[in-house]
């Protein structure tokens, strides 16, 4: 509930989301993919409409979209079909599109993610395939030009349930969305490219001297950016709660409006509609076979789910125990994340590969413009060298070196560290001669480490890194500690 | 002028090297060129493009390379199937000068056995007929007399076979348009079961009726073609990846004594009632006598629903062909109105001016069965009587083998004596609309003519993939009598 003009409201919104699926070729023909292809230069007779042509159903999109829809809970339909939804427009070049009406692939699901220390909970309505139109091209000298490069390309159309309470929500689940599916590969999820477009329906409920009155809804046409996201929902509210105060008109049959965004001005504007209303005439495309998806591919396909972000970044946060702000960053990118729990399973010690992920390696990457998994390094050799530090064999300054080293040639960590002379020494006689020779020549800190409590604890770190600094970086601190200490106690008792 | 040889003939000689392929197609150009001018069964010759094929066939055979069992065979192609050569109206004037960036699998097909397209033939608008009357362009006469049409919508193909253009055409029927026409100008016409000949470009008029099939004259012919165009493509996801059956083999001797005794075909008394012209029952009956001479038995079998049947087709065929056609509108190819005043103009005003009266009629009358609050009254009750149609069927089939009846209610009608009635028109496809709405494979093949001298065809309807028992019937009685041996003109 919030305050808008002196009332109380509560703001209801649902989503539709379009996701463009990152299949290698469209819906229903062979055609390729490509953003940025020269116009109609990725067209063939299918995706062009032309007398004769028929679809052919993308197996691969019906498999993306079955992922995306088991990620977000949904049921699978056993049957599902296809529909043709009509309407002329330049850009649909058979005036009408394939669809999914009565049978979507998939409903009935439920989308959980944090914010504001709570989880909300938004109920998926529906999720269906479907084909996208082309473009019209509107910056030619003198005329208008249709560029149908994009004209059947698979789509994904999620609904919700007008679950979603104010804008941050809306924006917070559309950004979760979309770290899912690009995290699933169902989609590339490429906002820049109009990967992901909403249109979210809103009204809101004004509570009034123990009444309530709802608003017509109003739905957002085509927003691909989270802030026009925002900024529509955020206009919308208090716009209507105005309208309302100004004409008292309630939600009723057939006064939903649609209006679009103006992205400078940062309103929302009517759009130009015909007076009648859209008889989509929706019926089965006789083109297409009814599809059943046969329940063992669908148990094939949720057993090969991965872990979905949200769950694996808050086991990153106690099983590497990395801050949740470097852990969100590190499940982004899922090749490097499981790159991480690879090295994990190869006996690597969490913590310290936890550390290197994100300091050593993540510099390494950045240097070399690529990711961690874009190093191309071995989880196993990852794992030795967390175990090198963990061990105390090598420190983390030679772990670093150790690191680059291994970025140029393919050796493993233990020999390279060796190579280097990085392995920290073991030799107790050789350490106890360096012990000897810091003694000896630091009688005063010695004395101190002896006889003055005060100065005792500072004094046996100094002779500690005199003695580091003997061995030029190579001595186990441990066996110096240990040496240095038996060396102290001999001189008590002398 | 001197009469076709056979398919067959033909596609053996040629392989054999007996005779020419371009000699058989300059032949075949040249009967054209004679009494096309009359007939106007072509909207477009692409004798350029068949005699190239021909002299390529040619060398093949003389090189000693393998050439396909349709090896110089000439054929008449109707225009609503795509081919790269010449063009594809499909009889509309909204298509003139359009031209096909790829062929259809069936055009593909033939011309991969050996076949040579000589030409498209005419046809009512979309497919949208049943007298040829209904193209954009001129109407096609009837072989047997010029001033009767040659039925529809495959009118162009049929007339071309009648007249002994070529043995052999493509057709599409979509309630009828194969076997009807087939009837009116004395020729077989064989209508596969739906999903047995690929769809892909065969431009859409009712895509869940809508299929390819030959037109021939004689029933073996009819079943070289259908061999040739048979099969699962992968472009047509309706179609039916099922063995194709040796359809030619099963007409030599021997496989044809096995059926002939114990043949069962089934009578329905629906189709011999009110309606049903005097001479055209009086030959089916004779026919129906023929094959219990050869050893077949007569059943009396009940196809209760056959009167909702042209209702239920009339509602699915419009309601599929107003969502196909919405494409035809201006902006991407094809005809354009010249000064529309916005996007909205010339969308309608291309359509007006493309479209004839019939394609419109259908539209609109497909557009109305699926608007919101009547596609269940129309479309979806139009679904449940094709079911039930279904039904009728496969009822009837548990006591025959095939069932039997006139294919056309009456002969061939003259050129504009149905125009006026659209409804009148409708009822030439009473007894071929349900073999589309149930999907199952039927023939029509010359059973007699009345004392005018005009064709009767008699139908067989077979269950589904029943091809091969529907062509040994039809072989059957083609072998019993001579019908097939009377050539127009
Ligand atoms: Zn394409």
């Amino acid at each position: 509930m919030v305050q808008v003009c002196g009332l109380d409201v509560e703001p209801i919104i649902g989503l539709e989301i379009h996701v463009q699926l990152a299949t290698r070729t469209k819906m229903f023909c062979g055609c390729p993919l490509e953003f940025g292809a020269r116009p109609n230069s990725r067209v063939c007779p299918v995706c062009l409409g032309l007398p004769g042509a028929l679809p052919v159903i993308n197996r691969q999109a019906v498999e993306l979209g079955v992922q995306a829809a088991l990620a977000l809970n949904c049921s699978i339909a056993e049957l599902t079909k296809w529909d043709r939804k009509s309407y002329y427009y330049p850009d649909l070049p058979k005036n009408y599109q394939i669809s999914q009406y009565d049978l979507p692939l998939a409903f009935d699901g439920l989308f959980e993610f944090p914010i504001d220390d709570r989880i909300a909970r938004i109920r998926i309505l529906r999720a269906h395939l479907e084909e996208d139109a082309g473009k019209n091209v509107h910056d030619l000298p003198g005329c208008s030009g249709i560029d149908l490069n994009r004209a059947g390309t698979p789509l994904l159309e999620i609904v919700t349930q007008p679950d979603l309470r104010s804008a941050d929500e809306a924006r917070e689940f559309a950004v979760q969305l979309q770290r899912l599916v690009h995290y699933l590969g169902v989609s590339h999820a490429d906002m820049q490219k109009g990967h992901l477009r909403f249109e979210p329906n809103i009204n809101v409920r004004i509570h009034r001297d123990g009444q309530v009155f709802v608003t017509p809804i109003v739905e957002v046409k085509n927003l691909n950016s989270f802030r026009s996201l925002h900024g529509a929902i955020a206009y919308e509210i208090p716009r209507q709660v105005e309208e309302w105060l100004a004409t008292g008109v309630t939600a009723a049959t057939g006064n939903k409006r649609n209006r679009g965004w103006d992205d400078t001005r940062e309103v929302t504007v009517p759009q130009r509609e015909k007076e009648e209303a859209h008889d989509y005439r929706y019926f089965p495309d006789p083109d297409l076979v009814p599809l059943t998806v046969q329940a063992a591919w669908v148990a094939e396909l949720r057993e090969r789910q991965p872990e979905l972000p949200l769950c694996r970044t808050e086991r990153f946060i106690s099983e590497y125990s990395l801050p949740p702000r470097d852990a969100h960053a590190l499940v982004e990118d899922r090749a490097t994340a499981d790159l991480l729990d690879h090295a994990a399973e190869a006996g690597g010690d969490k913590v310290v590969l936890g550390k290197h992920f994100l300091s050593l390696w993540a510099r390494f990457a950045n240097e070399r413009g690529t990711t961690i998994a874009g190093l191309r390094i071995s989880p196993g050799r990852l794992a030795e060298l967390a175990n090198l530090v963990a061990t105390g064999r090598i420190n983390a300054t030679a772990a670093a070196q150790v690191a680059e080293a291994m970025l140029a040639n393919h050796d493993a960590p233990t020999v390279l560290a060796e190579e280097l002379g990085l392995m920290q020494s073991r030799d107790t006689d050789r350490i106890a001669a360096w012990v000897t020779e810091a003694l000896a020549a630091n009688a005063a800190a010695v004395q101190d480490a002896l006889a003055n409590p005060k100065k005792a604890r500072a004094a046996r770190g100094f002779l500690t890194g005199q003695v580091m600094k003997l061995s030029g970086g190579r001595a186990d601190p441990k066996i110096v500690g240990e040496l240095i200490d038996r060396a102290l106690a001999e001189r008590a008792g002398a | 002028m001197s009469t076709p040889d056979t398919a067959a003939t033909i596609a053996a000689e040629v392989a054999a090297g007996r005779r020419r392929a371009e000699e058989v197609c300059r032949a075949a150009l040249g009967r054209i060129a004679a009494r096309n001018g009359e007939l106007k069964a072509f909207l477009e010759l692409t004798a350029e493009h068949a005699l190239e094929r021909a002299v390529a066939i040619d060398r093949d055979v003389v090189a000693g390379r393998p050439v396909g069992p349709l090896a110089g065979v000439p054929v008449a192609v109707k225009d609503n199937l795509c081919t790269t050569f010449g063009h594809t109206t499909c009889g509309s004037r909204i298509l003139a000068g359009y031209v096909s960036p790829y062929s259809a699998t069936a055009v593909e097909r033939l011309e991969a056995a050996g076949a040579v397209i000589v030409g498209k033939t005419n046809l009512d608008e979309f497919a949208m007929g049943s007298s040829t009357e209904n193209s954009g362009y001129f109407p096609t006469r009837n072989p047997w007399d010029p001033e009767r049409v040659p039925g529809g919508s495959s009118g162009g193909s049929a007339a071309a076979v009648a007249a002994g253009f070529v043995p052999a055409a493509l057709g599409s029927d979509t309630g009828g348009s194969i076997r009807q026409p087939a009837a009116l100008c004395g020729v077989v016409g064989l209508k596969p079961t739906y999903g047995r000949v690929s769809r892909y470009g065969l431009v859409a008029y009712g895509s869940s009726l809508d299929q390819v099939g030959p037109l021939a004259g004689t029933v073996t012919d009819a079943a070289l073609l259908l061999a040739v165009l048979s099969g699962r493509d992968p472009r047509d996801s309706t179609s039916v990846d099922q063995a194709v059956p040796d359809y030619r083999g099963a007409l030599r001797d021997a496989p044809l004594a096995a059926v002939a005794h114990g043949l069962r075909i089934g009578v329905p008394a629906e189709y011999f009632g009110a309606g049903l012209d005097a001479e055209t029952e009086g030959a089916v009956r004779s026919a129906l006598r023929v094959f219990e001479q050869l050893g077949a038995t007569l059943v009396d079998v009940t196809l209760p629903r056959t009167p909702q049947a042209i209702a239920a087709y009339y509602l699915v065929a419009t309601a599929e062909a107003s969502g196909n056609l919405a494409r035809y509108d201006g902006v991407h190819y094809g005809y354009r109105t010249p000064h529309p005043a916005d996007i909205e103009d010339l969308y309608s005003a291309t359509r007006a001016e493309g479209f004839g009266p019939e394609v419109k009629r259908r539209i609109m009358l497909g557009t109305f069965a699926l608007s919101a609050g009547y596609y269940d009254r129309y479309y979806n009750k139009a679904l449940r009587v094709r079911r039930l149609i279904q039904e009728d069927f496969t009822a009837a089939f548990d006591h025959c083998d095939v069932v039997a009846g006139p294919t056309s209610p009456t002969p061939a009608f003259r050129l504009g004596e149905r125009t006026a009635d659209p409804l009148q028109m409708y009822l030439a496809d009473v007894y071929t609309i349900s073999a589309n709405l149930a999907g199952i494979p039927a023939i029509s093949l010359p059973c007699g003519f009345t004392r005018a001298g005009l064709p009767i065809g008699l139908q067989l309807q077979g269950p589904l993939f029943g091809e091969t028992l529907l062509l040994q019937a039809a072989r059957l009685y083609e072998r019993a009598t001579d019908w097939h041996t009377r050539r127009a003109g």
